[in-house]
Order: structure tokens, then C-alpha cells, then sequence
């Protein structure tokens, strides 16, 4: 679709910004990514009454221009930024009539930029309602644009609001906020002139910005680096200076245009459930309690549609094999891309709930409280309160967890969260442990009601969540610190969730996880399926020659001689050769070559253990036969023994190996993609590496 | 006086900054010297503290808090 006019929406968090995206562009709607930066953009399109198409960008929310983190550094780059062509004709600035002052910076921040504005007054039934009298035509009129009154909630006002939109004049007519160049007269006049701009509080930000803007040159750059050094030019002081300049001029404005009650500092509604929710027991009582139901929402709701897509795709399967016939084509498909596959998809489930109860968490306003409440412990092991959201959403998957990281400012707080995060138990490695458990747990129960088998998966749980905790800390003391790390945050009002935003942060997150680890894992499973059905030479074919011999043919059923030809082949394999290769580091660990394929293959994603070690004891069908694979490995043994293979020594260490190994390519390549940098994935994964051989090692001479 | 030594429920109005880097970002989030500041509530461990500025609710730690000087 092609658009006449380009709209960019701009306002704090908590604004209700992304309501009001939703409600212009419905559906229409597309997240792609920032040139250079991987920062979500969302765009969308939206038909004006006039006619014509616009492209509405949602930005993310911010307080200023000023970016205190990387999603918010994206803000002011496309506000300036004019050759790549993603500068808006026009800007929506969403102000919180509710909370006027302070989203009244950012207001007057972009401005001065002197990009055509329209304001939308969101909320206004709130802020009518609290009585605040806002004077909307006088407000409008000092301000020098279109003022709408709209509800975003409520979809009031928004025709109203596309009539401003397209009303508009492409030249920009709001008045003059602050006195720009009185704050660095001469370096606002040098950098004007030298890169040929005339806005003079371009040529300010450019003064602040120019280290994190891509698109100076390095020469440009250079230059205004020089100009600082010669008049002296103190980033901090002069955003001080501006920043009290432009809440003067705020605070004049307000008192010529809005009237507030006396009563302002009233006890609200908000404030009661605070009291309650952020209480020294029942604070901490209630969020375990969220905890508690996440997992079991996570766990038992998800059970139903995960059976209904390996159904889904067993179907898929056994359709594709019996309809074309069988070669070397049909076996890739089947056995590599489609396993792979649905390796992923079976995850969906989980991912969606996780993500639509957190976002609902947030929406209300509560994770900011759960933030605020886990501060003081989270800095005391070198994290910060906002780890507490990725940490949690590490039970499900640490991928969609190390890309929602991005909103901590703090360098290494981050650093160290993306670092630990993959510890936690994610739900790849829960089908691991419920095969060992049942292995070797006896299922049944001690003092009355806890059942051992569920006891053991708590331990790994909690295992989990220690062991993150203790490399953070470690972490902590490793780490340099880049910049100071503070906290300071808004506590939102409490609010319904707005269920629309609910199912869009569901969908968009697992489309999100779906891309980012199904291109990942296809292309392994095809890897791997390469490895698994080729050997060196001509093994495949002499094991093939061997029992075409009369012996074999005669005295075995098909079927059975089958089995033995594909695990004879899985052996001699490529794949094979690994696991036997690698067999004398894995031994102290209790493992044999075939766990040593299982390891080398679930490389990828965990699950793929499950269904390697079915190939592996050669039984029909594969991972969805959890009980078959747990029969044939109860019943396997080792052949220069006689004993069994899968003793509780031999579980317990397999089991610890998965708690801690970086078994995952997806983690992998999101850490790199968020971190810019190889050397993080790198030594993530000989940590964890590390830590999962040591663990094995202990836990395996500890029970044997 | 900082603000870092008043109780929940008690006011104050901002004099001036100890820190300069904290007190961009502070006044950024509205507070600005002249402007009242209410204690709403303390974090269950201690820290961080709840305060009421500028008509709405930030949450920050006692030792930004002991950067804020008082009148």
C-alpha cells in the first residue's frame, strides 16, 4: 500500500499510545525493524476522511528526547534523520490530559523541532471526571496547533482527530516554547552552519546526540565533537538548563489554561489497591500467588492445543510420506523440516498464554508494582527490578525474555539479565524432564499429598531460579559498570486491561518467536538430518548388503529387521561417529555414544532430545510416543555390563546437564542480535557449558 | 533536609540537586525545584519509596531520593 501522507505517533508511556494505534490502523498493521537497530517498528495504515492514506508509525514511548534507553534512542533519530526518508510529514503527539505537565515536555521537545504537529488530549473523560477544567481552545491557541480531545479507550474523538490529521498544513505553525539558542548560543550557530541546517534545536540534540546517531558521518561527528571541546559545552548542564526552562514555560501555561480541584491529593482508588498489593506481606503473598497461577495456566491450559498441533503434524506427516513416494526428498521434508518444525509449534501455545498474562500484568499497571517490590533484592544479586519481567518469562522461552530486556536502561543490569536469563527453566526442557523423572522417580506419594515425581520437577524449578540468581551475583562482580545505574519510574495508575492490546501483544510475540526460532531451528533439523542419514563411504550400503544376506531375511519379520538397520545405520552415520567420538569426554558424565547424538542434536533446541533418543532405540513414530520411549529406555542396557543404562545416576546427571547447558541455537542468535556482539553468545555458552559438565559430573559420583 | 528523611505521608518542596546527572533525569520526571513532593508509600523491603509529584506516582531509590535537597 502506498501512502500520501507519513504520520509518526509520539508520546510517554502509559499515554495510551498503542491503544490509539490500534484503534487508526485496526489490523492493518505491520512490525518490521528501525534501519540498523533492533528496535520494534510498528507501522500501520489509516484512511482519512479526505481521502487519502496515511502511514501511521507508533514510536516508542518516551519522557524526552533525551533517550535514556535503546528503544527510546529510536525517538528522535527518525524525527531527524532525513535521508533515509522515514521523517514524518506529521507528528501526533498524544498527551495524558490527566497528567498534563509532565507530558508536556516531550510536547514541547519535538515542537521545536518544528515538525507539523496535531495534539491529541487523551483521556479526557478521566480528566473530566477527576474535575479538571481544561480551557481547550485557549490551550490550542498558545500552543499554535489542533488540540483534540479524544478517548482512546472509549473511541471517542477520532474522527475528529483524522479530520485534524488531515486538516494539517505541511508547514509547521506552532509557536516558539523556549528561547532555544539563549541555552548554547555559539555551538548551535557553528553546528547550523557547518551541516547546513536551520533548526536551531536540531542543531542542539545534534550537539547531545551525535556518538549515537548513525546516520553522521564520521567526520560530521568528529566535528561537532570539536566545536564542544571549544566552547566548552556540558551536555548535562545544559539539558538542566533547558529542561527547567521548558517546565517554566509549562507551568505558565498551565496556569493560564487548566484548573484543577483542591482536593488533588485525595486518597484514590489506585492508591487503596496500592495499599493492598505493595503490602510488606500480603505485597509479597499475592505476587507468588500470580506466580503460582501463571505456571499452572502456563502448564495445564496449553495441554489441549500442544496435542492438537503434534496431532496436527504427525497428520501432516504421515499424509506427506504416503502420498509421495519415498526417497531421499520426502525423508527431508518429513523427518527434517516438518520434525523441526513442529519442534517450534508445539511451543505456540505456552508462549501465547505466558505473553497474554503478562501483558495483561502490565496493562494493569501491576508489573511496575512487582518491579518496585523486587528492586532492593534483585540490585543485591546485579540486577534490577525490571529483570523480574525476562526472569519470569524464562519459564516459557528466554527468547521473546531476552528481546523484552530492552527497556532496562542500565547497561550492565541488562548485560547480566540477558546472561542468566536462558538459566531459567524454560518449557524446551520440561518434556526432558518429565521423560527422566518418570524414568527413575517412583510415582508415588510421600506425607500425604506431595508426589515425588512432582516434588523432583519442583526441584528443578527452583534449581532454576538459584542457580540465575547466583550467576547474576557472580556476574555482578565481573562486569564493569558503564554508566551509574538509577531507578527511577513511573508508578501508572491502575487500569482494566484493555483485552484488544491484550490479544495483539499475544499475537505479535509468538509470530515474533515463531520467526525468530523456526528459521533457526529448520535449518538444524535439516543439518542434523543430513548427519543422521548419511555415513562416510559406503557403510549405508554394506550395512544394507549385510542383512539382504538369507540369515537376516529369514529368520526376522520385516519389521523388526527394519529396526535393526536403522539403528545399525544411526550408528555408522555421520551423526554416530560424532557420539562416538565425543564419548570419552561425556563418560565421566554417566552418558554413552547414543546419549552423545541425543546431546549433539538437541544442540539446537532441547526437545530434540526426546525425539532423537525414539530414533535412537528405534521406536515407531517418534516424540509423541512418550511412553514407548520410555519403555525401551527403561528396558535398555549396556552390553558390556548387563545392567541398565538409565539408572538414577545416569537421569540425575542428564537432567542437571540440561538445566545448565546452553542447548538452544535460537537463544543463541537472539543474544548476538541483541547484543551486537559475538563474544556475549560465546561465552554464555561456555559458561553455561561449564556449568552443566560440572553439575553432571557431581550429581552423576554423587548417586552412583 | 533530603527527601530521603521524610516519612510516608509527609511533604516537602524541592530546594535543589546534590548530583547533577541524577537531577537531569529527575526533573525530566517533573521534579523541579519549587515542586511538592509527598511520600506515598515505601517499598516492602525498605527500598525503593513511592513519592506523589507533578499529579502523578514515581518510584525511586532512597539513595536518588537523598539527592533531592529540601526548603
Amino acid at each position: 500500500m502506498k501512502a500520501d501522507i507519513r504520520v509518526a505517533l509520539v508520546g510517554n508511556p502509559n499515554t495510551g499510545k498503542s491503544t490509539l494505534f490500534n484503534i487508526l490502523t485496526g489490523l492493518n498493521q505491520k512490525i518490521g525493524n528501525f534501519p540498523g537497530v533492533t528496535v520494534d517498528k510498528k507501522t500501520g495504515f489509516c484512511q482519512l476522511p479526505d481521502g487519502r492514506t496515511a502511514e501511521i508509525i507508533d514510536l516508542p514511548g518516551t519522557y524526552s528526547i533525551y533517550p535514556k534507553s535503546k528503544d527510546e534512542s529510536i525517538v528522535f533519530s527518525v524525527l531527524a534523520d532525513k535521508a533515509k526518508g522515514l521523517t514524518p510529514d506529521l507528528i501526533v503527539v498524544i498527551l495524558d490530559a490527566s497528567n498534563l505537565k509532565r507530558n508536556l515536555l516531550l510536547y514541547t521537545q519535538i515542537a521545536d523541532l518544528k515538525i507539523p504537529i496535531v495534539v491529541a488530549l487523551n483521556m479526557i473523560d478521566v480528566s473530566d471526571k477527576a474535575g479538571i477544567d481544561i480551557d481547550i481552545d485557549l490551550f490550542a491557541k498558545k500552543l499554535g496547533v489542533l488540540v483534540v480531545p479524544i478517548s482512546a479507550r472509549k473511541i471517542k474523538g477520532i474522527d475528529q482527530l483524522k479530520n485534524a490529521i488531515a486538516y494539517t498544513n505541511k508547514i509547521a505553525l506552532q509557536q516558539d516554547t523556549i528561547d532555544v539558542e539563549a541555552i548554547a548560543p555559539q555551538i548551535i550557530a557553528q553546528i547550523k552552519e557547518t551541516l547546513k541546517i536551520d533548526n536551531p534545536y536540531l542543531a542542539l540534540q545534534l550537539a547531545h546526540q551525535h556518538e549515537t546517531l548513525s546516520y553522521l558521518s564520521t567526520e560530521q561527528s568528529d566535528r561537532i565533537e570539536k566545536l564542544e571541546h571549544e566552547f566548552s559545552f556540558h551536555s548535562q548542564k545544559s539539558q538542566a538548563t533547558e529542561t527547567i526552562a521548558r517546565y517554566n514555560f509549562i507551568n505558565d501555561l498551565l496556569y493560564d489554561t487548566v484548573k484543577k480541584p483542591e482536593t488533588a491529593h485525595d486518597e484514590t482508588v489506585s492508591n487503596k489497591i496500592d495499599k493492598i498489593l505493595t503490602h510488606k506481606v500480603f505485597g509479597f503473598v499475592i505476587f507468588f500467588a500470580i506466580l503460582m497461577f501463571i505456571f499452572q495456566a502456563i502448564f495445564s491450559w496449553s495441554a489441549y492445543p500442544m496435542s492438537l498441533i503434534e496431532d496436527l503434524f504427525i497428520w501432516l506427516q504421515k499424509v506427506i510420506s504416503n502420498v509421495l513416494p519415498a526417497g531421499p526428498l520426502v525423508s527431508l521434508v518429513v523427518d527434517g523440516v516438518l520434525a523441526g518444525l513442529s519442534g517450534v509449534m508445539v511451543f505456540i501455545p505456552q508462549i501465547a498464554i505466558l505473553f497474554a498474562l503478562i501483558s495483561i500484568l502490565e496493562d494493569t499497571g501491576y508489573m511496575s508494582r512487582v518491579t518496585f517490590m523486587m528492586d532492593k533484592v534483585m540490585r543485591k544479586v546485579g540486577l534490577n527490578g525490571k529483570s523480574v519481567v525476562p526472569l519470569i518469562g524464562g519459564f516459557a522461552c528466554a527468547v521473546p525474555s531476552i528481546m523484552s530486556t530492552r527497556n532496562i536502561e542500565n547497561w550492565k543490569d541488562r548485560m547480566i539479565t540477558i546472561m542468566v536469563t536462558p538459566l531459567v527453566a524454560c518449557s524446551a526442557r520440561l518434556p526432558i524432564y518429565t521423560l527422566m523423572i518418570a524414568l527413575v522417580v517412583p510415582n508415588r506419594n510421600v506425607w500425604w499429598i506431595f508426589n515425588l515425581q512432582g516434588l523432583a520437577l519442583t526441584a528443578m524449578y527452583l534449581l532454576s531460579i538459584v542457580s540465575a540468581v547466583t550467576v547474576a551475583f557472580v556476574m555482578k562482580f565481573i562486569l564493569k559498570a558503564r554508566e551509574r545505574g538509577y531507578f527511577i519510574m513511573e508508578l501508572p495508575v491502575y487500569r482494566m486491561p484493555r483485552w484488544k492490546n491484550v490479544g495483539f501483544t499475544m499475537y505479535d510475540r509468538s509470530k515474533t518467536f515463531v520467526l525468530q526460532a523456526g528459521k533457526v531451528i529448520i535449518a538444524v533439523s535439516v543439518i542434523l538430518w543430513v548427519l543422521k542419514s548419511y555415513g562416510p563411504g559406503d557403510t549405508f550400503a554394506k550395512i544394507d548388503q549385510k542383512y539382504h544376506q538369507a540369515q537376516y531375511v529369514k529368520t526376522m519379520t520385516p519389521d523388526s529387521l527394519n529396526k535393526v538397520i536403522a539403528s545399525e545405520k544411526l550408528e555408522s552415520s555421520y551423526a554416530g561417529v560424532f557420539g562416538h567420538v565425543i564419548e570419552p569426554v561425556i563418560k565421566p558424565l554417566g552418558f554413552d555414544w547414543k546419549i552423545g547424538i541425543a546431546l549433539i542434536s538437541s544442540f539446537a533446541a532441547r526437545e530434540v532430545f526426546v525425539g532423537t533418543m525414539a530414533t535412537i532405540y528405534s521406536v515407531e513414530g517418534d516424540a509423541d510416543k512418550m511412553e514407548s520411549v520410555q519403555q525401551k529406555m527403561h528396558s535398555a542396557t549396556n552390553p558390556d555390563t548387563g545392567k541398565p543404562v538409565f539408572t538414577l545416576a545416569v537421569a540425575f546427571s542428564l537432567m542437571m546437564f540440561y538445566a545448565f547447558a546452553m542447548q538452544c541455537a535460537s537463544t543463541v542468535a537472539v543474544v548476538y542480535r541483541e547484543t551486537k556482539d559475538w563474544r556475549w553468545p560465546a561465552v554464555q555458552f561456555a559458561y553455561m557449558t561449564g556449568l552443566a559438565y560440572v553439575a553432571s559430573f557431581i550429581v552423576y559420583h554423587w548417586f552412583k | 533536609m533530603t527527601l530521603s528523611q521524610l516519612e510516608v505521608g509527609e511533604i516537602g518542596i524541592v530546594k535543589e540537586f546534590t548530583d547533577l546527572e541524577m537531577s537531569v533525569k529527575l526533573m525530566e520526571m517533573g521534579c523541579l525545584p519549587g515542586e511538592e513532593i509527598k511520600i506515598s508509600r515505601i517499598a516492602p523491603l525498605g527500598d525503593p519509596i513511592a513519592i506523589h509529584v507533578s499529579g502523578y506516582q514515581l518510584s525511586l531509590r532512597k539513595f536518588e531520593a537523598s539527592t533531592i535537597v529540601l526548603q
